[in-house]
């Protein structure tokens, strides 16, 4: 009797295999791991070009194996249309945190989603400016302290913190917009479902697409993993629902 | 011979950039330079090209950014302070290696200033006005056939050297109206292949468009780098105007608009019998240096005449011999500030010596 | 030859629309031109200023401190610039609007044309410009009147092509007068 061994986990071509700068904990590596096992799914790295923005993600072109050029700080949704229009047939990303995509750079993200791009949008959203040391972010909680709001964040001066996946609901360019966490291995099967789901709205052209991301920053969260992962089930998914905001595809 | 037009020049510029093969367009609304995207939206759909009026200048030259990195020649045409807001953008260009042509019809300011024609961004278009040290090309023309000649010469240049070109130009040049002749577009036929632009690796390595360097060394090397194109450009690709040099005791300097306010002044002044000439920088980043220094071997009196209060006159006196003479005239930008010939003949008059 | 003209009124008398036609009847005679407007922020009736080159030669300066003509349309534009013109220039006044009959100055050559008056005569105020710039053609020689008209189908919109006709008469009566009343000035 002979036995037959099924591959049923692998490296995604879409990553190269390489060490990640990321802190222990850190759920970037996760998050690029669904977005490789994405573009693996539709069969779609060799044409598809990602757009880095500032912070920790912006060493997108040392993980993923695709061509990818890299923006401004919070100006990857821009650069990302001027790709996309000269591309009309690939596959373009953006992959952006909190505080380049919900601050410095909301007015690019508002546009480019309403303008309708048929660009998908990891938003990496960890409550704060992981790269330039855990200062307050646009999603930073209340209360939440951080090393520019050490008294606990202060709705009454600082405002409250952005839900970046229904803002964008409510434009009418958005195709498809919802937001995950990937604290449990429950969430990130869910995450990968997501992720694949906004990727495939752009293969078969049906639009702009984002995806928010819920992660850990245990570094500046002043946490183990296990503790961070905590927090974002206790405090991050009780102000930040998960869920689909947006699903024109369904109609 | 091909037809003479009348033509604006925002609208010649439209018209060279069509031709040169752009066909990416990315702006935002500010006078005097609307007729440009007016321009390029009516005419883009029977060339298919792409013409996008962003949501913020910040927007339109990072999405020219983007389509630079995809090969394509794209342009974005703004007034002062828009080119202001886009100064991140083209520092990442310039640092990043992108061509793209980037158009300037200069308004007076600071601030919100006025419409008025203006030479005052002078400074921040030749010595990098953004971060970090760098410079991109500038060519200043001086009527609208140029406007439409130097556009395409912009896009070469741009694609040659990998370096974000601007064309530098005012109200006057950008709103009256000249003679054009069109002419085809030839393609300078050596121009590099853009091996490094992205489109999907699709069996070949990755491929990287990037401005960060963080290993030991790298960035060093990449601002020397940048730094021999630099030289190469000043090398290669100076461009200027001389005329009745040969006999010449004063030499008037001015780029764009005022070049030809001074070209009737020098005019007049001829017929008067004094002896001046003109020297016209064209391209103004690589700034005419050598030019300088040899009119300036023979002839010792240089007046520099600008829409401002003194900036191309700096890079002048670097560059003449070290016995000439420099002056300057200036109108700071404003309604009812550009000088007419009458009154820069009356300068002429005053530094003029036999 | 090289000739400028400064021109001057309100918005909406069509001067930045002469000024072209100027312009292109000069192209037309295989000579160098510039127009250079200027006008008002407003939309309608700010002021309406262009200046115009014709040449032989290159063009210099699209700007000038004292043209060598002006024409003035309005009350404004005289007490703007009436002084400007050069000495030994032409200038044409409307005195259909402008009471100040230019006697300030016997360097240069004024003529007074009741500019608005002809173009009601001629049925439509609009035409005021085309009399105007026929008028200037005609004592200037800048320009001959068959470029002027040869130049119309080039400046005005295909959907008004058809009051060229009407355009063409314009010119020659602004012509004529002026042909008249130079003569009864020398």
């Amino acid at each position: 009797m002979s036995t037959e061994m099924k591959q049923v986990f692998s490296h995604p071509d879409s990553l190269k295999d390489v060490q990640t700068h990321f802190c222990p904990g850190c759920q970037h590596g996760t998050t690029h791991r669904l977005v490789a096992d994405a573009m693996d799914a539709f069969g779609v790295q060799d044409r598809t070009i990602g757009v880095a923005s500032v912070g920790c993600s912006v060493f997108l072109y040392g993980y993923f194996d695709i061509d990818v050029v890299e923006a401004p700080h919070g100006r990857a949704p821009a650069v990302a249309t001027g790709v996309k229009r000269v591309h009309q047939d690939k596959i373009v990303f953006t992959y952006q945190g909190d505080g380049d995509l919900a601050a410095i750079g909301t007015s690019e993200i508002i546009h480019a989603a309403n303008r309708g791009e048929g660009m998908t949008v990891i938003f990496v959203n960890n409550t704060t400016y992981g790269m330039t040391g855990g200062q307050m972010a646009p999603t930073t909680l209340p209360s939440q302290k951080t090393s520019t709001s050490p008294y606990g964040r202060n709705v009454s001066t600082d405002g409250y913190p952005i839900r970046m996946a229904e803002l964008l609901s409510n434009l009418e360019g958005v195709t498809y917009s919802a937001r995950v966490a990937v604290n449990s291995p429950k969430n990130i099967l869910q995450a990968a479902r997501v992720v694949k789901k906004a990727f495939e709205v752009q293969v078969k052209g049906q639009g702009f697409s984002f995806v928010e991301v819920l992660s850990a920053c245990p570094t500046n969260w002043g946490m183990n993993p296990l503790k961070a992962n905590a927090r974002v089930e206790s405090e991050m998914i009780p102000y930040f629902p998960l869920g689909t905001f947006k699903d024109s595809t369904a109609a | 011979m091909q037809k003479r037009l009348l033509v604006k020049g925002n609208e010649a510029v439209a018209m060279g950039a069509i031709e040169a093969g752009c066909r990416y367009y990315f702006g935002y609304p500010i006078t005097p330079q609307s007729d440009i995207p007016e321009y390029i939206s009516r005419e883009f759909p029977n060339v298919g090209g792409v013409f996008i009026q962003a949501e913020s200048e910040i927007a339109s030259i990072n999405m020219l950014l983007g389509a630079s990195a995809c090969g394509a020649r794209a342009m974005t045409s703004s007034s002062s302070p828009g080119i202001s807001l886009k100064q991140e953008g083209i520092s990442y260009m310039a640092g990043s290696e992108l061509p793209g042509l980037i158009v300037n019809i200069c308004r007076s300011g600071p601030g919100l200033g006025g419409i008025d024609a203006s030479q005052a961004d002078y400074f921040q278009a030749v010595k990098g006005g953004g971060h970090g040290g760098y410079h991109i090309i500038v060519l200043a023309p001086d009527s609208v056939q140029e406007m439409y000649d130097l556009t395409m010469l912009a896009f070469d240049l741009s694609d040659r050297y990998r370096v974000p070109a601007m064309l530098l130009g005012d109200s006057v040049i950008g709103q009256m109206k000249e003679a054009l002749t069109p002419h085809p577009y030839i393609s300078p036929g050596d121009l590099p292949a853009k091996d490094w632009a992205v489109s999907g690796k699709d069996g070949r390595p990755q491929r990287v468009v990037k401005s960060l360097f963080l290993g030991d060394g790298e960035l060093e090397e990449h601002n020397w780098k940048l730094h021999r194109k630099y030289q190469e450009l000043k090398d290669k690709e100076v461009r200027y105007e001389a005329s009745d040099l040969d006999d010449a005791q004063l030499v008037v300097t001015a780029f764009g608009s005022t070049a030809r306010i001074a070209k009737t002044a020098i005019r007049m002044a001829r017929e008067e019998g004094l002896k001046v000439g003109l020297l016209r920088p064209i391209s103004l980043f690589p700034f005419p240096e050598k030019a300088f220094l040899e009119t300036t071997s023979k002839v010792k009196r240089v007046l520099c005449v600008e829409l401002n209060t003194g900036q191309m006159v700096e890079d002048v006196r670097l560059s003449v011999a070290r016995d000439a003479d420099v002056f300057f005239y200036g109108r700071p930008p404003g309604a009812g500030s550009l000088p007419t010939p009458e009154e820069l003949l009356a300068q002429i008059r005053k530094h003029y010596k036999d | 030859m090289n000739y400028d003209v400064f021109m001057a009124g309100f918005g909406g008398q069509g001067i930045l629309l002469i000024g072209n036609l100027l312009a292109y009847a000069g192209i037309i005679e295989g000579r160098n031109v510039s127009y250079f407007p200027a006008y008002g922020v407003e939309k309608r009736g700010g002021a309406a200023t262009c200046t115009v080159v014709v040449s032989d030669d290159e063009v210099g300066s699209p700007v000038i401190g004292n043209p060598g003509a002006a024409l003035i349309l309005n009350p404004l534009s005289m007490e703007k610039y009436f002084s400007r013109v050069r000495p030994g220039g032409l200038c044409i006044i409307n005195s259909s609007l402008v009471e100040d009959a230019g006697d300030g100055r016997d360097d240069i050559q004024v003529v007074r044309i009741p500019i608005n008056d002809m173009a009601l005569e001629l049925g439509d105020p609009r035409l005021l410009n085309m009399i105007t710039i026929g008028a200037y053609a005609e004592l200037s020689g800048a320009v001959s009147l068959d470029s002027l008209k040869g130049a119309l189908k080039d400046v005005l919109p295909k959907r008004n092509h058809r009051f060229i006709p009407m355009n063409v008469e314009a010119i020659d009566r602004g012509a004529a007068y002026a042909r008249e009343a130079a003569g009864r000035a020398a």
